[in-house]
């Protein structure tokens, strides 16, 4: 019989908070703190993307839209997507989602079934194990700490089994801001095939990289379409993460699965950010670039504060975070570990980071910096960093 | 060069310290490409930008005044656009000079203590200049913004700041 002991699912309850989130409830109320800690452009959405928007809403498109979004903004993103070598058919391959988060959820649900295992390269971004884990698969975390924070192929195949069924990746990635080179994912791309593995490819941060490097998807290598489902939205690039839009792309016949979850749980994105997201990439290219090199200029001040601070940070090709090495920091002569030196830096000296344990296995010993944040404020930063450093 | 002049276009008051690290480059480098661009006269000055309504509020109760004046000239042999340029834009009072197309030829901004003195610099002076056929005055009544600053909201980071 029911009880009130049991008021809650077993499963959600074990379902850990996201470490983000806890963290910042420290947060609030404090003024003075610079933080460092948010993942989200400090741009406001492009204009003309608002405007648009605007003129829509003005004009009472407030309905809902197709459950595979607007055709018209599945057709701008099938254009977009051509130039990553992506070709995707927009009515029946591309699904319109509330943001990446959306995405990754229900296709995890579509190709899970209790038991399955799946291979989390981490660190990586914190929704990825606990929707794996609601879909009962078994989590193999990948460890890429021990490969540079990339996957390599070699160590991949050693974790594979009869059971593998698919494989998570992000690249560039957050929190290490880390690019897969592309010929360590031809190669995984090989084993994918080999073993007849779904890749997810989580590419929200594909436009932000740096010092002329190309983002690759692996969609996009020879025969991978049947293997891949893309994952990408506008938060990052076009800076529309308040919007709740993004989209994934994947064969048909795993999308009449997906879809029917989107149908019931989410119906459809909200029109309005549809709207915007289409002039988003039909007009917002050279804003996106602006941005992009903002964020290329705040990395490279960050990198070079933090290593003249004695810090040592994973080479950052991409997105705008820097996972920063506080493995030899010591509090009273003992070695300190990600939490308690974002802590400190916290309370102490008002810089908000989140600690690396946050983001998986290899996460620890180090803290990830978003520097999508003012010049000003980032070399106040710095600086504190530096006293907390040299204490 | 171009991400240089960019920056110090956005903030002139940048380092040269800050500029090479921004860009990835020593400072010395940077200094370089600064000290060219101002020897060519790329880099014409480092100015600041003031918004005068602010200035009104405080002690300062002078009221500036600005109007845009389009004029429309006759040229003759040896006597063209630049000649009647020039004579305008050394008078101080012109703060922007420029040449257009459409239905008249040079554009005039020009910044007095008053509406008095911009009517008499405009009867006085320009309506007279020899080659100026018409002119048509127009005041500003508000600046929203000029030259990429805008004038009236202040920037400030108004993330909320949750989870991802």
């Amino acid at each position: 019989m029911n009880s009130r002991h049991d008021k809650f699912s077993d499963k959600i309850i074990n379902l850990p908070p996201s470490g983000i989130r806890k963290f910042f409830e420290l947060i609030i109320g404090g003024d003075d703190i610079i933080s460092l800690g948010v993942g989200e452009p400090d741009f406001p959405t492009p204009w003309q993307i608002r405007e648009e928007a605007w003129y829509y809403l003005e004009r009472g498109h407030t309905s809902y839209t197709s459950n595979w979004g607007l055709l018209a903004l599945r057709e701008e993103i099938a254009r977009y997507l051509t130039k990553f070598g992506l070709v995707y058919n927009p009515q029946t391959e591309i699904l319109i989602t509330i943001g990446v988060s959306e995405a990754i959820d229900i296709v995890l649900r579509a190709i899970l079934n209790p038991g399955d295992e799946i291979i989390i390269c981490e660190p990586c971004y914190v929704s990825y194990q606990p929707l794996a884990k609601i879909c009962d698969a078994q989590l193999i975390s990948f460890d890429t700490s021990k490969t540079d924070f990339y996957p390599t192929a070699e160590a991949l195949e050693k974790i594979i089994t009869p059971q593998t069924k698919a494989l998570m990746l992000c690249t560039p990635s957050n929190p290490t801001g880390r690019m897969i080179p592309r010929d360590e994912l031809e190669k995984i791309a090989e084993l994918v095939k080999q073993h007849n593995l779904w890749v997810l490819a989580d590419e929200i941060y594909c436009e932000l990289v740096y010092d002329g490097k190309q983002h690759c998807s692996i969609g996009s290598l020879p025969g991978m379409k049947d293997y891949t489902i893309t994952l990408n939205g506008f938060s990052k690039a076009f800076a529309m993460t308040g919007w709740r839009i993004g989209y994934m792309c994947c064969p048909a016949d795993l999308m009449e699965q997906v879809h029917k979850l989107h149908q019931y749980s989410a119906i459809c994105a909200p029109i309005i950010s549809q709207y915007g997201a289409i002039e988003g990439l039909r007009h917002s290219a050279s804003e996106v670039e602006k941005m992009r090199l903002s964020y290329q200029q705040r990395r490279n001040l960050m990198r070079k504060g933090l290593t003249e601070i004695g810090l040592q940070v994973v080479q950052p090709d991409g997105a705008f975070y820097m996972f920063v090495d506080i493995r030899d920091i010591k509090f009273d002569g003992r070695l300190c570990n990600s939490e308690e030196f974002a802590v400190k830096l916290l309370e102490e000296y008002r810089v908000a980071v989140v600690p690396g344990s946050v983001f998986g296995v290899g996460g620890e010993g180090f803290v990830r910096c978003c520097y999508a944040t003012e010049i000003n404020k980032l070399k106040i930063a710095l600086k504190r960093i530096g006293e907390l450093v040299a204490q | 060069m171009k991400e240089i002049l960019n920056l110090l276009q956005n903030d002139a008051r940048l380092s040269a310290q800050d500029i090479a690290d921004l860009t990835n480059k020593s400072v010395a480098e940077v200094q370089a490409i600064i000290k060219r661009l101002e020897a060519d006269g790329v880099i014409l000055k480092y100015t600041a930008i003031i918004n005068s309504e602010k200035l009104e509020q405080g002690i300062n109760k002078k009221d500036k005044c600005q109007a845009v004046i389009e004029v429309q000239i006759t040229t003759e042999r040896g006597y063209g656009f630049d000649v009647v340029a020039e004579r305008i834009y050394r008078f101080p009072q012109v703060k922007s000079l420029y040449l257009m197309s459409g239905s008249y030829d040079l554009q005039v901004i020009i910044e007095g203590e008053s509406l008095k003195e911009i009517a008499f610099f405009v009867a006085g002076k320009l309506a007279t200049l020899s080659g100026v056929k018409s002119t048509k005055t127009h005041f500003i009544l508000k600046t929203y913004k000029e030259n990429d600053v805008i004038y009236v909201d202040a920037k400030k980071d108004i993330r909320e700041g949750v989870s991802a």
